[in-house]
């Protein structure tokens, strides 16, 4: 089986979150908990619906990452955006917007 | 324009609390999520691929340079200093925090903007040509009806929970920049043959998994029985429209399956029944609304100004740009100015607080203050004196609105696709970004003349891919982002949904698919022929075979 780990958006900004070991919710997917297994997915998605209950996050799922020399990312590309944001510069990103 | 009255006034802001009250309880977990999406989508807000994104309506996109300086500073104080001017006017932040967004909405609401109706199975953002007021060639200004009809679908206690999302386009002239035969309802301003105006009624025009165009179901609306016709269309279908199948629901659907004919039948049969009710338009009360749409104090001028004309003559760079980016006005001496939101290696619609408040400076200076949005993803100062182009143009230049490109093939429009959107199957801004590299040379441009491609990273079509001339349509496949190319696509009165040429192309290989569209174009255009008429003329087949080589185009036929 691949490797899983989870994500979801925070509530109070919407971010984009991954679970990480501790139970606590991560902006980096290579803070995430690697699930292994069926099992161990299942025992992160249990934490993860504590943590909708508890108003930490919304909308969690699981997604498949690979580890590719050493460093963990998603597999597929919609999550590999997601995990590291627009993949075009950004207005952001120009010096006119940073006043 | 349009000023809100005490009850508009109070009204926005008792929502604003309403909606406060409601994020509160979201926060404090008296809400749930499933509770909670519905109430924050009729606000506007939705949870996308990074961060919540909210949508800020601009009625028939129309602004006045105080709002647009609201828009920049809500940019900069709760967004990451930008924003993204949309297809249907509108205007989208893309990194609001839930927690900030009562206040962003009670700063919105102090120059009487709004994110209400901006989402949800209701009666969106009322739509209209860009160059209201002021095209030469206009019929009667459709801004007027616009906000009766912004008026009258605003919180409709009928057409709150429709079938599915409702759409509605205006146009005043014979030229159709508001795609009215894409939308749900498009009205077209139209003479009768006693020189009346009135309207054109089409209906179960649209985009997404379904496309189709309009079925006119009245040649002549008069203008008093707009209402009453418009509440007969809108109870015909909250009645019979589907609600079982989402994407079998909105109107064009019913349309399609009841035939325009009977569709027709029923909704004159209770047009009967209401027409001379409440809902007529008294003439007062379209004079009225009239008066918000008062022409500016316009300068008399006789005839073009010589200093334009002497500039024109002597920069050929300005005339590039004039030639370009500028439209006939009704008022001699005065022009309709484009400013380009299409910039080479930009995002397509995008714009930064410090070139909002920029703009709306300019707008103060040359254009008596006020600001439109194209569905094309571009601004419009719609008044501005002819004596002070060249000054104007010379300002523009400077925040990165100059670009002369309007209409050209570099004048994408595009949906914020996957980089930013959680429904997309593959990205749509970098596609438009490299599209304006390899054909960044502007003679090149130029010389390919009137063009559109857009672009959507999703079946949903938000990038109004089926009636670009060059439509991008963004696939998923096995994983890859692919691109199914239509062509002879167009938005206009003659409008028409693209055809599907051959198989998806990848990625990398969709920049030369596109070139060779061109390509077989330029090789096939007779004198001054634009593209979309190249293609009617010749079908498809030549540019098929420019595309996926003569041995496909008989394998795809």
């Amino acid at each position: 089986m691949s490797l899983q780990v989870v994500t979801a958006n925070r509530l109070r900004d919407g971010i984009v979150v991954y679970l990480a070991a501790d139970g606590g919710w991560r902006q980096r997917v290579a803070d995430a908990a690697l699930a292994l297994d069926q099992g161990e997915a299942e025992r992160l998605m249990a934490l993860a619906s504590a943590a909708v209950e508890a108003r930490l996050v919304v909308d969690p799922y699981l997604i498949e990452v690979v580890e590719d020399g050493g460093l963990v990312r998603p597999s597929r590309y919609r999550e590999v955006i997601r995990a590291t944001g627009p993949s075009v510069e950004t207005q952001a990103d120009l010096p006119s917007a940073a006043e | 324009m349009y000023r809100y009255d005490e009850f508009d006034r109070d009204f926005v802001a008792e929502r604003v609390e309403q909606f406060r009250g409601q994020v509160g309880r979201r926060l404090s977990g008296e809400l749930s999520e499933e509770e909670f999406r519905p109430l924050r989508l009729l606000n506007g807000l939705y949870l996308q691929l990074h961060a919540y994104m909210l949508r800020v309506v601009i009625p028939y996109g129309m602004l006045s340079s105080r709002q647009l300086r609201m828009l920049a500073q809500v940019a900069r104080r709760y967004d990451r200093g930008y924003g993204h001017f949309t297809t249907r006017q509108n205007i989208q932040f893309n990194w609001p925090k839930l927690e900030e967004v009562p206040d962003l909405l009670a700063d919105l609401a102090t120059v009487e903007m709004h994110a209400i109706q901006g989402s949800g199975n209701s009666i969106r953002n009322v739509t209209a040509d860009q160059f209201a007021g002021v095209a030469a060639d206009e019929v009667e200004d459709p801004r007027v009806y616009a906000e009766i009809v912004r008026q009258w679908s605003t919180l409709h206690p009928e057409f709150t929970f429709l079938p599915r999302k409702f759409k509605i386009a205006l146009t005043g002239a014979g030229h159709d920049r508001a795609a009215v035969r894409v939308h749900d309802i498009g009205l077209a301003m139209v003479e009768d043959a006693a020189g009346e105006a009135g309207f054109e009624v089409i209906v179960g025009g649209g985009l997404g998994r379904t496309p189709m165009i309009g079925k006119t179901i009245r040649e002549f609306l008069a203008k008093r029985d707009l209402l009453s016709y418009l509440e007969a269309i809108l109870r015909i279908y909250n009645q019979f429209g589907r609600r079982d199948n989402k994407y079998k629901a909105r109107i064009k659907i019913l349309v399609h399956e009841l035939g325009a004919e009977k569709f027709t039948e029923l909704v004159e049969a209770e047009w009967r029944e209401i027409k001379d009710g409440t809902l007529e338009l008294p003439a007062e009360e379209i004079e009225r609304i009239e008066a918000y749409f008062a022409d500016p104090p316009y300068e008399t001028f006789e005839a073009d100004d010589a200093g334009y004309l002497a500039m024109l003559a002597i920069d050929g760079a300005f005339r590039r740009w004039a030639t370009s980016n500028l439209f006939p006005h009704k008022r001699p001496g005065y022009a309709i100015v484009n400013l380009s939101l299409k910039p080479l290696d930009g995002v397509p619609g995008d714009a930064t607080a410090a070139q909002m408040e920029a703009a709306a400076d300019l707008a103060d200076r040359y254009g008596f203050g006020e600001i439109r949005i194209t569905h094309e993803q571009n601004l419009v100062l719609p008044y501005v004196a002819q004596r002070d182009l060249h000054d104007l143009w010379r300002a523009l230049d400077e925040i990165g609105f100059a670009t002369p490109n309007i209409g050209q093939v570099t004048d994408i429009i595009s949906c914020p696709g996957l980089d930013f959107c959680s429904l997309a199957s593959a990205r749509s801004i970098p596609v438009a970004q490299r599209i304006g590299r390899r054909f960044r040379d502007l003679d090149r441009q130029f010389d390919i003349g009137e063009l559109h491609i857009n672009i959507s990273g999703c079946i949903n079509a938000c990038g109004h891919h089926h009636v670009g001339h060059i439509g991008l349509l963004g696939v998923d496949r096995k994983g890859e982002e692919y691109y199914q190319i239509t062509l002879g696509g167009s938005a206009d009165e003659n409008a028409s949904l693209g055809e599907i040429v051959g198989p998806a192309v990848s990625y990398d290989a969709v920049v030369d698919a596109i070139e060779a569209v061109i390509a077989a174009y330029l090789e096939h255009r007779e004198p001054d022929e634009p593209f979309i008429e190249t293609y009617r003329r010749l079908g498809a087949e030549p540019f098929k075979e420019s595309v996926y080589g003569k041995e496909s185009v008989h394998d795809a036929a």
